[in-house]
């Protein structure tokens, strides 16, 4: 019988909403390792500070809001050192927000590349959230040195406990949130263009929404207070600074939130990931 | 036995004219809504089949329409037709780069496919890289790639230049890395489709040999689009025609060719003004008719021993204009067997307008292709009119006329078969004893 032979590739017009074909991915591993090797060497390619730009990028944006945020608006930093306050929370955001539009424009930026071959196109938005993984890791090398001399100076006092093994999980489910993200808004853009001028100034305009430069502590209305929740960034950057400052609110329910909405958000948009990448071609 | 490597059923392709995307989110609605309800797309009714040449009635056309057939391991395939037939969107659906509308594709084995030229290679990296990149994409892990690095390298010509970003590879260099990578990296299943238009006619025999090699000798599976029918010919065995986004004749490729040139021309050897396509014109001349003419007239089926009179009228449109008329002969591939015009050195008698200026009128000029020179197969002719000897600003109506000639019996008394070649003159034999 026919439909007993064994296929390797079966190519029919709708698929299972919810058939990720993860296995796919992970065949093709040496890819993901291509793609991140690329993206990492191609960014600073031809640039003369070459790789001093990741170091760069976080200095003088911590240096502008120590301007701006600190010494014009007077804005509390919970009583860490201002530098480590604003220097933590851009390292989150910088991470979250590079990966997130990196991710969203998936399709427009490899339309040359996937009009020609075919390879499960999952790989690209996950090549996407290691390498810019590799930038966060320096940066966040950098963030220890700056609060080791903190801590020598004696401006900060030294409280990482045990809590400090769910930091590896804190930067997961940012990496996770944040390709959830971008390929919900990469599906999208592929038939609503408009959605891409949305998003780079959504972007910088959620980022007043996350305690990136001002701690949740200022914030006393209860109702504000639960509408920053409700953004997944909130409670991991906050929890990052309780478990590394000292400073910060940490709370359990608010993580698992986090965890939640997280979780749902990733499965959503590979789910419409995958059902685009289909026929995406057609429509770009 | 032969096992079926691809087996395509009933593949139809549907594309929206004009607009991109639904129009309306109304419309995304709609959808939407007929298919939780379990009915059949709203604006998937009113399809048509594809047809460039008439307007289209409906915003909706199939690219492609109830596609089948299988192709067994280790077959080479080929696939023919007119621009827009679909067969470039048929060779996507199976690499998987867009999905069909309907229907269901299976596969066995690994796919690669070259589709346009370059395929995924990334601009900022170097040669080297690229090849591993482009293996990677294939699904082959570091290994694999490594061990047929060197081969891959040798076959592509472009060893200087391995650690240069391609970027800064000429499109020669680049089409040939991009075969030899494809070639070189055992895919089960190679679409391949009109690379080798790209590429000196060194580099695509060399192409074309690889192609035969990977067929032939590891008994992969080779899907080929092109239109040089003398490649498909020569490459693959059986073939499949399509037009308007359907299959219309499949089987040998001897046979499909065949079709496909009987479907291109059928003016009854004669093509009248409107008739003549022209693909570039000079501005002062314009062709009025070509025909050609035999013992009975204007015909398309000609006896080996019939003389052709192949008739060219055009119109001089500015006066004082240089005429200088030329007809090539092409084989059923395109392939030119022929070229002459009206220059005295190149003719038998003279041609009293050769070289003087003519003034304003419409001008029949004629030659005559000799008996016994063809062979009994199908030709076609392709007409110029030009107003300089070096044919730089020509009037071109290429393949204008097609013909049959036909072996009535006069050559064939002794042997009856099938005559190889493309010319059939008659040719003084002797033998003499030497000892």
């Amino acid at each position: 019988m026919k439909d007993k032979e064994k296929w390797d590739i079966l190519i029919k017009p709708n698929s299972n909403l919810f058939e990720f074909r993860l296995n796919e991915v992970w065949k093709y591993k040496y890819l993901i390792a291509m793609f991140v090797k690329r993206d990492f060497i191609s960014v600073y390619k031809q640039t003369i500070l070459g790789p001093l730009w990741f170091l760069l990028q976080p200095v003088f944006t911590t240096l502008t809001y120590l301007l701006i945020f600190k010494n014009i608006a007077h804005l509390s930093t919970d009583n860490i050192p201002p530098v480590l306050f604003y220097m933590s929370g851009i390292l989150f955001w910088n991470y979250f927000s590079t990966s997130f539009l990196k991710t969203a424009d998936t399709f427009t930026t490899n339309a040359g590349v996937f009009g020609k071959v075919y390879f499960p196109r999952l790989t690209v938005p996950i090549a996407t959230i290691i390498s810019t993984f590799i930038s966060f890791g320096i940066q966040l090398f950098f963030f220890l040195i700056i609060y080791v001399y903190y801590l020598i100076i004696g401006e900060v006092h030294f409280t990482i406990g045990y809590a400090s093994i769910i930091i590896p999980f804190l930067i997961v489910l940012m990496a996770i949130l944040s390709m959830g993200m971008g390929t919900i808004i990469s599906a999208m853009t592929t038939k609503y263009r408009d959605l891409r001028f949305l998003i780079t100034f959504g972007i910088q305009l959620l980022m007043y929404a996350t305690p990136v430069v001002y701690p949740m502590s200022i914030v006393t209305d209860p109702k504000i207070k639960l509408l920053l929740y409700l953004n997944p960034m909130t409670s991991i950057i906050e929890t990052f600074r309780y478990i590394v400052l000292g400073a910060g609110s940490y709370s359990p329910s608010a993580l698992l939130y986090s965890f939640v909405a997280t979780f749902i958000i990733a499965i959503l948009g590979i789910a419409i990931f995958n059902k685009v990448e289909k026929n995406f071609m057609d429509t770009i | 036995m032969s096992r079926v490597a691809i087996q395509v059923e009933n593949i139809s392709k549907m594309y929206r004219l004009g607009s991109i995307g639904s129009k309306t989110i109304s419309e995304d609605l709609n959808r939407t809504f007929a298919r939780i309800l379990g009915k059949k797309d709203p604006y998937a009714q009113i399809g048509q089949l594809n047809d460039r040449l008439s307007a289209a009635h409906s915003d909706f056309v199939w690219s492609l329409k109830d596609i089948n057939f299988e192709v067994n391991q280790g077959d080479a395939l080929g696939i023919i037709g007119k621009n827009g037939a679909g067969k470039s969107t048929l060779l996507k659906i199976l690499s998987r780069v867009t999905g069909p509308t309907t229907g269901s594709i299976k596969i066995k084995g690994r796919v690669a496919s070259l589709l346009e030229v370059g395929t995924g290679f990334h601009p900022d990296l170097s040669g080297r890289d690229n090849i591993f990149m482009n293996g990677a994409i294939l699904g082959m892990n570091r290994a694999e790639i490594r061990a047929r690095f060197d081969e891959i390298v040798e076959f592509s010509g472009v060893g200087n230049y391995i650690d240069t970003p391609v970027k800064r590879y000429s499109s020669g260099m680049y089409v040939r890395l991009a075969f030899a990578v494809a070639a070189h990296l055992e895919p089960d299943i190679l679409i391949v489709d009109e690379v080798l238009a790209v590429g000196d006619a060194e580099f695509q025999k060399k192409c074309l040999g690889k192609m035969q090699d990977v067929n032939k000798k590891d008994g992969r599976t080779i899907l080929f689009v092109s239109h040089n029918m003398a490649a498909i010919n020569n490459f693959c065995r059986t073939s499949i025609l399509m037009e308007k986004g359907t299959i219309v004749d499949s089987g040998l490729t001897r046979d499909v060719v065949n079709t496909y040139f009987s479907s291109v021309k059928t003016n009854g050897g004669e093509a009248l003004e409107k008739d003549i396509l022209v693909s570039s014109q000079n501005d002062s001349l314009k062709f009025k008719r070509v025909a050609l003419v035999g013992n009975a007239g204007v015909s398309n089926t000609f006896g080996l021993d019939e003389d052709i009179v192949c008739e060219i009228e055009y119109e001089v449109i500015k006066s004082n204009t240089k005429v200088v008329p030329s007809i090539q002969l092409l084989d059923k591939y395109g392939e030119c067997i022929l070229a002459t015009f009206n220059a005295p050195s190149s003719t038998i008698g003279i041609d009293r307008y050769f070289g003087e200026v003519q003034s304003q009128g419409v001008y029949k000029t004629q030659c005559v292709l000799p008996k016994h020179l063809l062979n009994d197969t199908q030709y076609f002719i392709s007409a110029y009119l030009s107003s300089d000897i070096n044919f730089s600003d020509m009037t071109a109506a290429p393949e204008v006329l097609s013909f049959q000639m036909i072996d009535t019996g006069e050559m064939k008394q002794e042997y009856t078969g099938n005559w190889n070649g493309q010319i059939r003159p008659k040719i003084q034999w002797s033998t003499i004893q030497l000892s």
